[in-house]
């Protein structure tokens, strides 16, 4: 099977990009992530569903010719459960926002707990020795107000 | 298509579940009618499974082809001997939930729970867990899952207080990571073999070149073992399930992640049955055993001793999967049955155990066993279960896997073997230690304790004995090291000294058990509608023993069934299958 070249590299980029952006903190930029992740997941759909063709209509069209007309459909399931994702995603971010100010991914509580093991041991002393100034001993020390 | 017979049962559990939400979110206005509509769906999907179960033991795999399409073109649902089982516990553990929730009167507090969402997003949650262990077909797959994700986003943030929306974007941004590695894993197997039907993949795979087939079959074991919780893709777990409602934990725990180790049992022995993975498999099942275990003994909430104890039991799961062997997978079968019932109903007492005492942190309670002795039977039989006390069904699993691995007898089966037996011990551990905290000491010795602890500030110093300062109780050394406190045999970490640090003041709102109860602020008796769904479901596990033998036998057919792939593939694919 003969693949399409941009197809790939276009495909390749939105992931690529995507992925990137789910990296952040922000809720917001996980959330462009996730469109750019899932658009580039489309596309290399349009990829598995091989060459070209006619519009796969049920009048008039040469079986020979047609485009695979399966993954389009799975494209379009795809597009819708996204669309929802997104809504819910976004009202989590104005949740997020209106709770704390900032619609950042917090830490797992435990995590943090950890980490403040981690600062009150000598061993690991090295142990992200940008955070040793933070305050101990507030709860919230992971908000994210101090990351901004 | 003339004669459809029992196969026409195999859509309803999904069909009515939807019918039903539907229905639940046109009545919202009528809450007590709300209730009959949900309870009588789950209701009759507990019947249509069991129905379902005995039509597919005693006949065979039913197969319903949707719109009655041809097998390659369309979509199919198979019920076999391993879906129709999965169906039933599944639907008795919803129902029991569903009877619970009702108890506690989650869908009245307008605060913590919008009254018109609960019922419809169960329902949702219903259909699509069915859907999930019904569907014949990859993307059929996919959307299911997608829709027990989407209600469980919404059950997980109900009320969008501020923890629950700090739990649910993790949530939420892992399972949709994962939602995007199976649309990839579909497209990628779609261009490979061109169907999506699992039996034609199962069909069509052995003609793949072996790298192409390795890869779709990763893609596949990474998507699912997301969903499952196996190490180390676990670490979303522990952190979002317990600020959920007590019931809708209680569902997540027992039912999502047995979907995903479902879903790994399916494609691994249906699709890949040449290349079972075993080493990668059992190495995984090891790390989950130990670290998962590990987590849950260093925990001071109930809640997520026991989200640490669930990752825990997946990799006694996936040990039986990683055999490959007919007794291995009966083993897994069985397991994943009896983990369903026990994982749900602990966590409906934890939900008990909140109501009673108002908190599940391990350091406000004590006593528990005296001020509510039901809660504590309750509590106790489902927790040495889970630690597999003969002659519970935790060890009858246990048995049956540990029987396999040796007659595998393979080094790192043996090491499995090995492990299963600490994890089982370190379980024992962690559900004693809570015991012993929340049920045997008394109040008054629990708040003595919460009150001797020293400030939080006051890190790595030795404090002596307070010698006899709890009333009733021994003299305590309380001992610092390394941010956390020692006192007798209890270990706490620094948060519960900030805890106590807010019992102590006395302008906090926070109350412990002992202040509660002398302020009498606490109910006196719990809703029987709340109890007795746990002490069902609680019932229904102990019957496992009962009916072990039969049950055994079950999952052993189940297992040769999918083992020898014939049974499903000639049901799906009715024309010329050999």
């Amino acid at each position: 099977m003969s693949v399409s070249l941009p197809l790939v590299i276009t495909a390749a980029v939105l992931v690529g990009t995507g992925v990137y952006l789910m990296l952040e903190r922000s809720l917001t930029r996980v959330l462009v992530g996730l469109v750019l992740l899932s658009n580039g997941v489309n596309v290399s759909f349009l990829v598995a569903a091989g060459r070209p063709g006619d519009p796969p209509l049920y009048d008039g069209s040469n079986a020979e010719t047609m485009a695979d007309p399966l993954p389009q459909a799975l494209v379009l399931t795809a597009i819708v459960i996204t669309l929802g994702t997104t809504a819910f995603l976004l009202a989590m971010a104005h949740r997020s926002w209106q709770l704390n100010g900032n619609d950042d991914v917090q830490d797992d509580i435990e995590d943090a707990a950890i980490r403040r093991l981690a600062l009150a041991d000598d061993v690991s002393e090295g142990y992200e020795a940008e955070d040793e100034d933070r305050p101990a001993d507030t709860h919230d020390e992971d908000r994210g107000e101090d990351r901004r | 298509m003339t004669d459809l017979g029992f196969a026409a049962l195999v859509p309803l559990p999904v069909l009515l579940s939807l019918l039903g939400a539907g229905a639940a979110l046109m009545l919202s206005g009528r809450p007590s009618l709300q209730r009959t509509v949900s309870v009588v769906v789950l209701g009759s999907v507990v019947v249509i499974a069991a129905v379902l179960l005995w039509a597919v033991d005693t006949r065979g795999a039913l197969v319903l082809r949707l719109g009655g399409w041809p097998a390659e073109l369309g979509i199919s649902l198979v019920a076999d001997r391993l879906a129709a089982l999965m169906l039933l516990v599944s639907a008795i553990v919803t129902l029991a939930v569903l009877v619970y929730s009702l108890g506690q009167g989650i869908t009245e507090e307008d605060r913590e729970a919008p009254v018109s969402i609960y019922h419809p997003t169960f329902l949702v949650l219903v259909a699509g867990v069915s859907n999930a262990f019904l569907s014949g077909d990859l993307f059929n797959l996919f959307v299911s899952f997608e829709m027990l994700l989407f209600s469980s986003y919404v059950l997980l943030t109900l009320g969008a207080t501020a923890a629950r929306v700090r739990a649910g974007t993790i949530y939420v941004v892992v399972n949709l990571l994962s939602s995007m590695l199976f649309l990839i894993a579909i497209a990628v197997t779609y261009s490979a073999v061109g169907t999506l039907g699992l039996a034609e993949i199962a069909v069509r795979v052995d003609e793949l070149p072996d790298p192409v087939a390795l890869v779709i079959q990763l893609l596949l074991l990474v998507t699912f073992a997301i969903k499952a919780a196996v190490f180390p893709l676990s670490l979303w777990l522990p952190d979002s399930y317990p600020t959920a409602p007590a019931p809708v934990t209680a569902v997540f725990a027992g039912l999502l992640t047995k979907v995903g180790v479902y879903a790994i049992l399916r494609t691994q022995t249906l699709v890949f049955p040449d290349s079972p993975l075993t080493n990668l498999l059992l190495g995984a099942a090891l790390a989950t055993m130990i670290v998962g275990i590990l987590g849950a003994i260093a925990q001071s909430d109930i809640k997520r001793m026991l989200s640490f104890t669930l990752v825990s039991h997946i990799g006694y799961m996936i040990f039986g999967i990683g055999l490959a062997t007919e007794a291995g997978l009966s083993g897994a079968i069985f397991y994943v049955a009896h983990h369903i019932t026990i994982q749900t109903s602990l966590f409906l007492v934890v939900g008990l155990i909140e109501a009673r005492a108002g908190s599940t942190a391990l350091l406000r309670m004590g006593g528990l066993a005296r001020l509510a002795p039901v809660v504590g039977v309750l509590f106790f039989v489902p927790a040495m279960n889970l630690a597999g006390i003969p002659p519970m069904s935790g060890f009858i699993g246990k048995v049956g896997l540990l029987e396999a691995g040796l007659a595998d007898g393979s080094p790192l089966a043996l090491v499995l073997v090995a492990a299963g037996v600490v994890t089982s011990l370190l379980t024992l551990y962690a559900v004693a230690k809570t015991w012993g905290l929340a049920f045997w000491r008394s109040p008054e010795q629990a708040h003595a304790m919460a009150a001797a602890l020293p400030e939080p500030e006051d890190e790595r110093v030795v404090l002596p004995a307070p010698g006899g300062e709890a009333p009733g109780g021994q003299p305590t050394s309380i001992v610092h090291h390394r941010g956390h406190v020692h006192i007798g045999p209890a270990t706490f970490g620094e948060r519960d000294l900030r805890t106590a640090h807010e019992l102590r003041s006395a302008d906090s709102t926070d109350r412990d058990l002992h202040q509660l109860l002398e302020a009498g602020s606490l109910p006196s008796r719990l809703p029987a509608l709340m109890v007795a769904p746990a002490a069902a479901l609680v019932g229904v596990s102990l019957a496992f023993t009962v009916i072990g033998g039969p049950m055994y036998d079950l999952t052993d057919r189940a297992a040769a069934d999918i083992l020898d792939r014939a049974p499903y593939l000639s049901a799906v694919l009715s024309e010329g299958f050999e």
